[in-house]
């Protein structure tokens, strides 16, 4: 591969990867902020609204960081993606420009309210504020997941005479099939990190005794969102999505799960290596069948493998492409029982005195954002060889003229530079942690709750 | 349909510039204007809520700009692929220069995070100054519709051309008169006491520096493109620019000794689209010109297809109604003069 298309993919990839921390975040939060403040209003309880309060704090951090990372993304498709903008700017320019009009301009007018404004507004009013934030960021989410849709299963264009794309059908392109499972599925991994990061910090305060009232809400806020939502990410949206590789693009689905040859009864790789030299799975274990009965509903349905195709139309790295999804399935599965676990014991009240438990909850939260860049990888590496699928390949749409020192020379820059900001970042929110939701860190009920 | 759109860019560029120009203006002069920690914070109380949706316009400018003409945003972010990297660094800088600063109580923290916001605000100044002075003065575009561009040659005007060249800086230097007096505006409108006095002061030393360049580069800018005149000769609704230059000058020079903060910065901003809006106006329908005219980027060779161009008219209106209202909502719940509560600056 020549090293200016290497280190263009890797620009990309390394931006995108760092800023997608972010986003997941705020997705998350913004949508459970929305709960404790609705709980709030409605029970006109002060202390959800400290809490509230407090996950705000650690959410505008987390935003500053989405934003200034975020902006560089758009720039991208201009500054190191040349060709590929010339080419399918005519129709995913829509999305994205309506990202900006629609989405960041109400997200970003309101924040600075919901930041900000609580003194000068009424609590309906700051409660308002809190849900155009919400919807501001769960939109822009939209018009991305349309926007890589629309390169993951192109429609709604047509090619004009100079060879790009051009608009066709505004509502195909906008309501693309492959958009909507794709964002359900994101989405809820969205409030999966949001959950896990919620019930984290709650447990943490369980375990060292402090601020134990707000601790049991965001410990039963977390939990809860988190058990439903870990069970929508594998089931419905995970499932169709699934189905919807399998249908539109088969040789992906056949590298993900490492199936070099078509069979009948494809079995599902629980664990093994894939060996891209050989063309087969090292120490497989296997379970029979079972990739038949995802993909087709039937046991013995033939499963086409790597082999149906082109070696050239194969994505370009199996091995990270196949480790990236085990990792994603594998992670979501343990989210399941570890959110279900949790409900249980809360269910039987016995969630907030089990150390144990807490320990693990506490420990989950990096796994999700594990989860959801494993998603992704597997979403982007999986459309290899392709960057608009089936219509343009990755190696012609980068910025021709832009050489691989110059952009190693970004590169390295901005993997400087997002060091210092993710330094920052946990430092900060380290600090608001330790601050916590209240000046008071032992509350009443702490106090009521050790006596016993 | 192309030249909608051409005019809907300007118009959200413009827009970018004015807002996020006050705000970029107020951490231009924000070290020498505002002395103390607290004078500091409130000037950081003034932009805090706004800044953020300020910056906004720019990626909206730049979404709408890649959806009307794909081929100039492909051919002039990756031809300025070195100085716009650079932009984005110092909008990293500068977003974190806001909002960090408060969380530490600390001195050196605090000192820290004011000389990043400062000194990124002033280099973000300069360099939105001289892209615009690269597209008007014209990039060594080929055949291909490409170009790239080093960041400085031998600071003339040859065939080769850097990104930086003397008239590049010259309109940089403008822009960075411009904000710091735009934003030296905002800051006495929202802010009183020696706070505003200083920024008042500072307007007016800005002022004869912003009347001399802005002559100077006209003359300069006919000397290097003199084909800019010819849609002023065509169209003579053209006229309507150096009024609203020349009357947005002579307001502020009056309001600003006489107090009247509101007037001084609607007539500052009014000079910004005076300004701006006479570039795109002399430009028309050139978007990006080329050292040697065939190579020209214009509205035509550029333009999305006429189908997409057309839907997104009706999302584009219906969004920018909405934001227009947000944004009236947002400024009117923080108009008046900074409070001491607000936000946690």
């Amino acid at each position: 591969m020549n090293s200016a298309l290497l280190i263009h993919r890797f620009h990309f990839a390394f931006t995108a990867t760092f800023h997608y921390l972010f986003p997941q975040l705020t997705m998350g939060l913004a949508l459970l902020i929305v709960v404790l403040k609705t709980i709030a209003l409605r029970r006109n309880d002060p202390t959800y609204n400290e809490a509230a309060r407090f996950w705000a704090k650690i959410f505008g951090i987390n935003f500053v960081l989405g934003v200034v990372t975020g902006i560089p993304m758009e720039f991208q498709f201009g500054t190191n993606w040349a060709l590929f903008s010339r080419f399918a700017g005519g129709v995913i320019g829509q999305t994205l420009a309506m990202e900006g009009m629609f989405a960041f301009f109400l997200e970003s007018a309101f924040l600075g309210l919901f930041l900000f404004g609580e003194k000068r507004l009424s609590p309906k009013a700051h409660w308002w504020s809190a849900v155009a934030v919400f919807a501001g960021s769960w939109l822009s989410g939209y018009f991305i997941i349309a926007t890589d849709a629309f390169m993951q299963h192109p429609v709604g264009y047509f090619t004009a005479a100079d060879g790009s794309l051009q608009l066709s059908s505004f509502w195909n392109f906008v309501l693309n099939p492959w958009a909507g499972w794709q964002y359900a599925h994101n989405m809820s991994g969205a409030a999966i990190t949001g959950a896990f990061v919620m019930t984290a910090v709650g447990a943490f305060y369980l375990l060292s005794g402090k601020w134990t009232a707000h601790a049991r809400i965001f410990v039963k806020t977390g939990v809860i969102v988190g058990c439903v939502f870990s069970i929508l990410q594998v089931f419905p949206t995970g499932d169709r999505q699934g189905k919807m590789v399998t249908d539109l693009q088969p040789a992906t689905l056949a590298a993900m799960e490492g199936l070099f040859r078509g069979q009948e009864a494809a079995p599902m790789v629980i664990i093994g290596q894939p060996n891209d030299q050989q063309g087969k799975i090292d120490n497989a274990i296997e379970v029979p069948g079972v990739l038949s009965m995802l993909t087709y509903r039937r046991w013995n349905a033939h499963v086409q493998g790597l082999d149906a195709f082109p070696k050239e139309d194969w994505p370009g790295n199996i091995p990270l492409l196949y480790y990236s999804y085990h990792i994603m399935v594998g992670l979501g599965t343990m989210f399941i029982a570890v959110m279900a676990v949790s409900a249980f014991l809360l269910w039987r009240s016995k969630l907030y005195n089990a150390r144990w438990m807490l320990w693990i909850l506490m420990l989950s939260a990096p796994f999700p954002y594990i989860a959801n860049t494993a998603g992704w990888l597997t979403a982007e590496l999986g459309r290899q060889p392709w960057l608009v699928y089936g219509l343009m390949r990755t190696e012609n749409g980068y910025s021709k003229l832009v050489s691989a020192g110059n952009g190693m020379f970004t590169l390295l820059g901005f993997m400087g530079m997002y060091m210092v900001l993710g330094i920052l970042g946990l430092f900060l929110i380290w600090q608001e942690i330790e601050h916590g939701p209240t000046s008071e860190p032992l509350s009443k009920l702490s106090l009521v709750s050790e006596a016993k | 349909m192309a030249s909608l759109w051409f005019w809907i860019v300007a118009v959200m560029v413009t827009a970018y510039v004015v807002l996020d120009g006050f705000d970029l203006g107020a951490g231009a002069i924000y070290l020498f204007a505002a002395k103390t920690n607290e004078e500091r914070r409130r000037v950081l109380r003034a932009i805090g809520p706004v800044w953020d949706g300020n910056e906004v316009w720019l990626l909206a400018a730049g979404g709408t700009l890649y959806f009307a003409f794909p081929l100039l945003y492909a051919s002039s972010f990756s031809g300025f692929y070195l100085p716009l990297t650079m932009v984005l660094w110092l909008l990293i800088l500068r977003g974190i220069g806001i909002e960090f600063r408060a969380h530490i109580d600390n001195p050196v923290w605090q000192a820290f995070f004011d000389v990043v916001f400062s000194v990124s605000s002033i280099l973000l100044a300069v360099f939105f100054g001289a892209a615009l002075g690269n597209v008007v003065r014209g990039v060594p575009l080929d055949a291909t519709g490409y170009f790239f561009e080093p960041l400085w040659t031998n600071f003339r005007l040859g065939p080769q051309t850097g990104i930086l060249d003397w008239y590049t800086v010259m309109i940089g230097v403008v822009a960075l008169v411009t904000l710091a007096a735009h934003g030296a505006y905002y800051i006495a409108l929202k802010t009183d006491e020696d706070l505003g006095r200083r920024a008042r002061g500072f307007a007016l030393i800005c002022w004869p520096l912003q009347f001399f360049l802005t002559f100077s580069t006209l003359i300069a800018t006919y000397f290097i493109r003199p084909e800019i005149m010819d849609n002023y000769g065509r169209h003579k609704i053209g006229i309507l620019v150096p009024v609203i230059v020349v009357a947005s000058l002579a307001v502020m020079l009056w309001a600003n000794p006489k107090g009247k903060e509101k007037l001084a910065f609607l007539a500052s901003c009014l000079y910004i689209v005076g300004m701006l809006v006479g570039a795109a106006f002399a430009l028309y329908p050139v978007v990006l010109p080329a050292r040697d005219d065939q190579y020209s980027l214009t509205i035509r060779n550029t333009a999305a297809g006429i189908h997409g161009l057309s839907v997104g008219l009706v999302w584009w209106t219906f969004a920018a109604v909405l934001a227009v209202a947000y944004f009236t909502f947002v400024y009117r719940k923080f108009s008046g003069k900074v409070q001491a509560g607000d936000g946690h600056y």
